[in-house]
């Protein structure tokens, strides 16, 4: 009995007969009276049969091979993974939160709608929109909502013939894929050679066709897209809108806001950069702005504050209609307001800088080591492409598994596509210079190992609970649940 | 005799009488790594020079194709569907789209095969 026994699955260790339970007989008549024959099943649910010590070491063995920011340093580019304050948690637990439910009437939830109220005022402060709304459950769902309300500020004027989307070809995936949900057809730019957007084929790009542009300030390679004001005012002449994708927007903390610089939509995804939890490790959520003017198209229903002070739900006969049933990831809006409240104004504003200098900090001390295809300051991430010296055949994939046996989290790898061997990193400010310097360490040394013996870089990772899987075959033929692992043993 | 033709984006057109056979280069193949899925039009479709036609998918990325010509797809290569990684083992041979072309001047858009392996050792 070890641990790589109750590493098996659940089902694995499935017994006839185990139970973990055992309940007085409650004299109900089974099946239950008055329920259809036909709506009962006709097998039993196939579900695992654990006494409770198997469960419970099961569990708990699986949640040791886990990683978070709460184990290690995770420094996914693009993903803001900063670490995640615990304070936010006992508030995000408060039983006069969380025992609330999500249809009581809004006159008994008066405190929950200020928290959400609240947050609303402080994004907009912080994004210089005029208004938020929290509903999207996602980033995603935030970029979809964003567009939405775009096509519904087009439509409300009649300007149908507005169906295209210019995205630059650094944008992330999720901007092609919301326009194409959203209905509207994708027009991609090529970026310029140090990864900024080329002004110049934007505006050739832009017609009465358009209905908006969305960028990511800074850029997906870390850098601040300086022409912004320039783009600003091409975008607004064509009659289309200009949308800011939050994805990095924490470099930008309290420093500048894309209100200011002209964009008219945006989305934030709280689990970034107001540390909520991600990764697997909570659900998102992406919240969207406006500018002045296009707060009725906001999807209903929206959290108003009246003249006597109390809150209500309000309907706005011209927005977009819904777009979640409820409003949102609540108990993820108080983590994100707990997090604002709790570093206030002017802690918020070092969050930006200090995620800069980490940035920059690791950059420049690698550089010598790892190829850096855009030599400029970056902001809060940058992207390495793969080892300087190419001649020992290791890939970004073989140092980026081999960062695994160290206990780091993997960079983001192969992404953005700009270059062939992309290393993305981001330290985040809540890291320590210490912990910056062992990464360091182990980033060099790595390099040094592939220059002298790079088949151990290549086989990496050699400490890990699983260690080459075939990720071919896996998307090939995914077997992703215990019966499809019967099923191909059968 | 058929000739072939690359685009910038890497897919070629093997070119014979009016028809184009369409798939990617080998350079495309191995900076993709293994093919797990091939996302195809479906015959009859019509394909744009520049426009994307479908997708691959590899264990590294998704990657749209981008049509090198015009015209309307006579047949797809269904044995992509069940075997993706023919892409791999051999691309100039195991062609995604069979192409009726509309315009075939729209070759001369495209590069030669000295002009393509110039154009990727520079890449």
């Amino acid at each position: 009995m070890n641990r790589e026994y109750y590493g098996k699955l659940i089902f694995e260790l499935s017994r006839e007969g185990r139970r973990g339970f055992k309940l007085p007989d409650n004299g109900c008549p089974t099946p239950a009276a008055g329920i259809p024959q036909a709506l009962l099943r006709d097998n039993e649910p196939e579900l695992p049969k654990v006494d409770e010590p198997t469960i419970v070491r099961h569990y708990n063995n699986m949640s040791t091979n886990n990683f978070g920011v709460d184990t290690g340093f995770y420094p996914l580019g693009s993903c803001t993974m900063k670490y995640n304050p615990k304070i936010n948690e006992e508030v995000a637990a408060l039983p006069s939160f969380a025992a609330l439910h999500p249809y009581q009437p809004a006159e008994t939830a008066q405190g929950a709608l200020e928290a959400y109220h609240t947050l609303q005022r402080a994004l907009s402060e912080i994004g210089g929109m005029s208004e938020f709304t929290l509903n999207p459950f996602a980033g995603a769902h935030g970029e979809l909502t964003g567009l939405m309300v775009i096509r519904a500020y087009h439509d409300s004027r009649g300007d149908y013939k507005r169906t295209k989307v210019i995205v630059p070809d650094s944008a992330h995936g999720t901007n092609p894929a919301s326009a194409a949900v959203a209905g509207l057809k994708v027009v991609e730019v090529k970026s310029l050679p140090d990864g900024t957007v080329d002004v110049a084929a934007l505006r050739e790009a832009l017609d009465d066709t358009v209905a908006a542009v969305m960028l990511t300030n800074p850029n997906t390679v870390g850098i601040f897209e300086s022409r912004i004001p320039e783009i600003a005012q091409a975008v607004h002449e064509a009659g289309a809108l200009l949308y800011y994708d939050g994805a990095n927007l924490n470099p930008m903390l309290g420093v500048a806001r894309p209100g200011d610089m002209g964009f008219d939509v945006m989305h934030i995804n709280l689990h970034k950069t107001f540390s909520t939890p991600h990764g697997g490790g909570g659900p998102g959520s992406g919240p969207v702005g406006v500018r002045k003017g296009l707060e009725e198209f906001l999807p209903n229903p929206r959290v108003i504050k009246r003249d006597d002070g109390t809150y209500a739900l309000t309907d706005s006969e011209t927005s977009l209609g819904s777009i979640s049933a409820t409003l949102g990831n609540f108990a993820v809006q108080l983590r994100a307001l707990s997090y604002i409240l709790s570093l206030g104004r002017e802690g918020l504003k070092l969050a930006g800088p200090l995620a800069t200098l980490n940035a920059n900090y690791v950059k420049e001390s690698l550089r010598d080591l790892y190829e850096l295809p855009i030599d400029r300051v970056c902001k809060h991430e940058f992207v390495f492409d793969g080892l300087a010296d190419k001649s020992t055949g290791v890939t970004t994939l073989n140092v980026a598994k081999r960062l695994l046996d160290h206990g780091y989290h993997a960079p983001t790898i192969y992404f953005p596509l700009l270059f062939h061997e992309s290393l993305m990193i981001e330290p985040t400010e809540t890291e320590s210079k210490e912990t910056l310097d062992a990464f360091i360490d182990v980033m060099r040394e790595i390099a040094r190992e592939a220059a002298t013996e790079p088949d151990k870089v290549k086989n990496a990772p050699h400490h890990t609970p699983v260690r080459h899987p075939d990720d071919t075959q896996a998307a090939l033929t995914p077997m992703v649940t215990y019966f499809d692992l019967k099923a191909a043993q059968s | 005799m058929s000739k072939i033709y690359y685009s910038e984006t890497h897919e070629y057109a093997k070119v014979d009488g009016n028809i184009a056979y369409i798939g990617i280069s080998d350079y495309a193949q191995h900076a993709l790594g293994n093919v797990v899925y091939v996302d195809m039009p479906e015959t009859g479709d019509d394909v744009e020079a520049g426009v994307d036609f479908g997708a691959v998918e590899s264990v590294k990325a998704a990657s749209d194709l981008i049509a090198p010509v015009s015209g309307a797809i006579v047949q797809i290569n269904e044995h992509l569907i069940d075997n993706p990684r023919l892409l791999n083992e051999a691309p100039l041979t195991n062609w995604i789209i069979k192409v009726e072309m509309n315009d075939p001047s729209e070759l001369e858009n495209l590069m030669d095969e000295d002009a393509y392996a110039e154009f990727c050792a520079k890449a």
